[in-house]
């Protein structure tokens, strides 16, 4: 396919769609749509898609949205959404259904900044809140990525080792309202690529099943630990489907970290989503300088790639986690897990917090500076740093 | 067409209808361990029996209600065809979810959601709503106890004004919600009042609403001996008594406009409805303006019927 100019939203919306269309071949697909700033776009693409077996269903709330979601899945549909900020929030006691009937429904994510008080601009404290749920997630940085991503979290999903919902997001308009060039998948490419979803659990009144009856501690024991078992299973699985991505579409959509110049890198940076592109260009910057700085980008959050990030870090002394979200009391949610991750590895490696871009504030090669500044400076770790943050003026002062 | 039957008619036929072994396929199995005189096992019986009779089979969406925990604990179940526990406020929109995927695959089946009051009345109305506005093609069963009964009796917008529960513990004051005047109202193509003491309108009903495409509402008044603090021998009779002093009138609504009263009250003494069930205290009704009301209602629905026959 040509290349096409489009927004991140549209990259998403089209990518759902073909996906949905390709499992005409199957039990067809579903989608419940519930409109929310900045994801609307998604969902309005979806609707006006010509699904061959397909049904768009609007929905009254994103609460309702993932249970149609659900019903559809269970019935052995491909089922997908969209949502954002609040929307997540309203939505969450069906996403958290989703995972634990193990169904293989994908999301895409638009981060949006929580409220009140109210704020539509980036923020990843929306997907980040549902960190301790049974959903892979994945964090795309640009047009392209999110559209690739989506597509594979597909066929990540519906892998029978797998069986977990997938999240795909971008940030708020930096990615989902700017144009950018993106080789959108054809039809041909994606039937190729997805097979059609055979749901072990599906309901069949040739064998009735009752989802989700009483369980004794045992088994939710079990049912937990099968989850855990599959999380595991994510990466190893996840490369497999990165590879038949190359394959068939013939560009790399990235696996669970990309790297740059992490090598002999004394000082590193972790960033995701669109953060992770800015702070790339003042590393490679701050390299042609002569600095051993490096950068983890993060595509996926949950599963953890802990592995990967201490091997990622295992030069390194010094590692400034960018944080584009708050979790109340504690800090940023993405450095909770890097400083988890050398727990008991790692003595000598200094894993310090900056809480940036908050609510939709830019990120800009200034403020990655400034995070270096400081981390080279400082003696030790601390208390998360707030950057960027201006003072508001009293009024009349 | 739209014969009125006698309040104290449709009696003891329950043992005419076609009978059913009940074996994998029956909905509710042998071996549940639900309340005697729960008027929501004998309705899912009742349910059962009408799908076979017509050769039809069903899947439930069924949220947290009576209808969740009669499932029993896994691995085994008590219930014989595919059936999905559901968020509390979600059976309709799973159910919506349930039914385009069987449509898409030219399957049969009814998909019916089962729900009790609480999760009709209260937290699932948005989503019954929605379904409603969509005309989705799916069953709503309403099984109303009139109290949150899985959690003990609480009071619920279907309890009725007077009850006491353990959060109306002097009698609750407000009025009950009009559910199937709300549900017409959104035009579904039908909407009844069904009575486990009268089951041959019952299972006409029941057909009825299996030939019907789109959403379909119907409401079953439900007696819970645990929570009503009543005799499970006088489950069914309370039901019939409610039907005779005109407290739940049976009728239907098609598309929201044309009524057909099923049911013509004998305007029996309420006191006995009341009485034999302790979460009641006489003292504290008012019965002369409970008869009021309820024959306000029945002059308006038999108005509503001769003005706009189905």
């Amino acid at each position: 396919m040509p290349l096409e100019v489009v927004t991140g939203n549209h990259a998403a919306g089209h990518a759902l769609s073909v996906a949905g269309e390709a499992n005409r071949v199957a039990r067809g697909a579903a989608c419940g749509i519930y409109p929310i700033t900045p994801q609307t776009e998604i969902v309005e693409r979806v609707a006006a898609f010509p699904f061959t077996k397909g049904r768009v269903i609007p929905v009254e709330s994103e609460h309702s949205a993932m249970g149609v979601s659900i019903g559809a899945a269970l019935s052995g549909a491909r089922a997908f959404t969209a949502s954002s900020s609040n929307g997540l929030a309203y939505m969450v006691e069906n996403i958290m259904v989703a995972g634990f009937y193990r169904l293989p429904v994908v999301m895409v994510a638009v981060n949006r900044t929580l409220g009140p008080p109210w704020n539509i601009w980036a923020d990843q404290s929306d997907s980040l809140m549902l960190r301790d749920f049974p959903w892979v997630q994945l964090y795309a940085s640009d047009n392209q990525e999110v559209h690739d991503l989506t597509l594979l979290a597909f066929r990540l999903a519906e892998d029978h080792r797998i069986l977990l919902p997938v999240l795909v997001c971008m940030d708020a308009f930096i990615v989902s309202h700017t144009q950018g060039e993106t080789d959108l998948a054809s039809q041909e490419q994606v039937d190729r690529y997805l097979p059609p979803l055979d749901l072990p659990q599906r309901l069949d009144h040739a064998r009735p099943r009752t989802m989700g009856a009483m369980v004794w501690p045992d088994q939710t024991t079990s049912h937990r630990m099968e989850i855990q078992e599959a999380m595991e299973r994510v990466p190893q699985v996840y490369e497999e489907c990165r590879a038949e991505f190359v394959e068939v579409f013939g560009r790399d959509p990235g696996g669970a970290m990309a790297l740059t110049d992490t090598g002999d890198a004394d000082t590193v940076l972790l960033a995701s989503a669109s953060v992770a592109t800015t702070a790339r260009e003042v590393v490679k910057r701050r390299r042609e300088e002569g600095e051993k700085v490096g950068l983890v980008k993060m595509r996926m959050f949950r599963p953890f790639p802990e592995a990967e990030l201490r091997d990622a870090c295992s030069g390194a002394t010094r590692l400034g986690v960018l944080d584009r979200d708050y979790a109340a009391g504690v800090g940023g949610v993405w450095w909770q897990d890097a400083r988890a991750a050398f727990q008991g590895h790692r003595d000598d490696l200094m894993v310090q917090d900056y809480l940036l871009g908050i609510g939709g504030g830019d990120v800009t090669p200034e403020s990655v500076d400034r995070v270096l500044a400081d981390l080279e400076a400082r003696p030790a770790a601390g208390a998360p740093v707030w950057n960027d943050v201006v003072v508001e003026q009293e009024v009349g002062a | 067409m739209s014969t009125v039957i006698d309040g104290r008619a449709d009696t003891g036929v329950f043992t005419t209808m076609p009978s059913i072994p009940c074996t994998e396929e029956c909905i509710l199995r042998e071996g549940n361990t639900n309340c005697g005189g729960c008027g929501m096992s004998i309705a899912l019986t009742m349910l059962s029996r009408a799908l076979a009779e017509v050769g039809d089979t069903c899947s439930l969406a069924i949220p947290a209600c009576c209808g969740a925990v009669t499932a029993g604990a896994f691995p085994t179940t008590s219930y014989g065809v595919p059936t999905v526990m559901t968020t509390f406020a979600s059976a309709a929109a799973v159910a919506s979810g349930m039914a385009a995927i069987r449509d898409l695959n030219e399957e049969r089946g009814q998909v019916v959601c089962w729900a009790g009051d609480g999760g009709t009345y209260d937290i699932g109305l948005a989503t019954v709503s929605a379904a409603a506005e969509r005309n989705d093609d799916i069953l709503y069963i309403c099984y109303d106890n009139e109290i949150y009964g899985n959690t003990g009796g609480q009071r619920s917008s279907a309890t009725p004004p007077g009850a006491r529960t353990s959060t109306t513990p002097s009698g609750k004051r407000e009025a009950k919600k009009d559910i199937v005047a709300i549900m017409a109202a959104h035009g579904i193509p039908y909407a009844a009042t069904l009575s486990i003491a009268h089951p041959m309108d019952f299972r006409r009903k029941l057909l009825t609403a299996f030939q019907t495409k789109g959403m379909k509402f119907l409401l079953i008044h439900s007696p819970c001996p645990t929570g009503w603090k009543s005799e499970p021998g006088d489950s069914v009779e309370l039901v019939r008594l409610a039907v005779r002093s005109g407290l739940f009138p049976l009728y239907e609504v098609f598309d929201g406009r044309r009524y057909r009263v099923n049911a013509k009250p004998d305007w029996a003494d309420p006191t006995e409805y009341f009485r034999r069930q302790r979460r009641f205290r006489e003292d504290e009704l008012d019965l002369p303006a409970t008869r009021r009301v309820c024959r306000e209602r029945y002059e308006w629905l038999a108005h509503m019927a001769e003005a706009f026959p189905a």
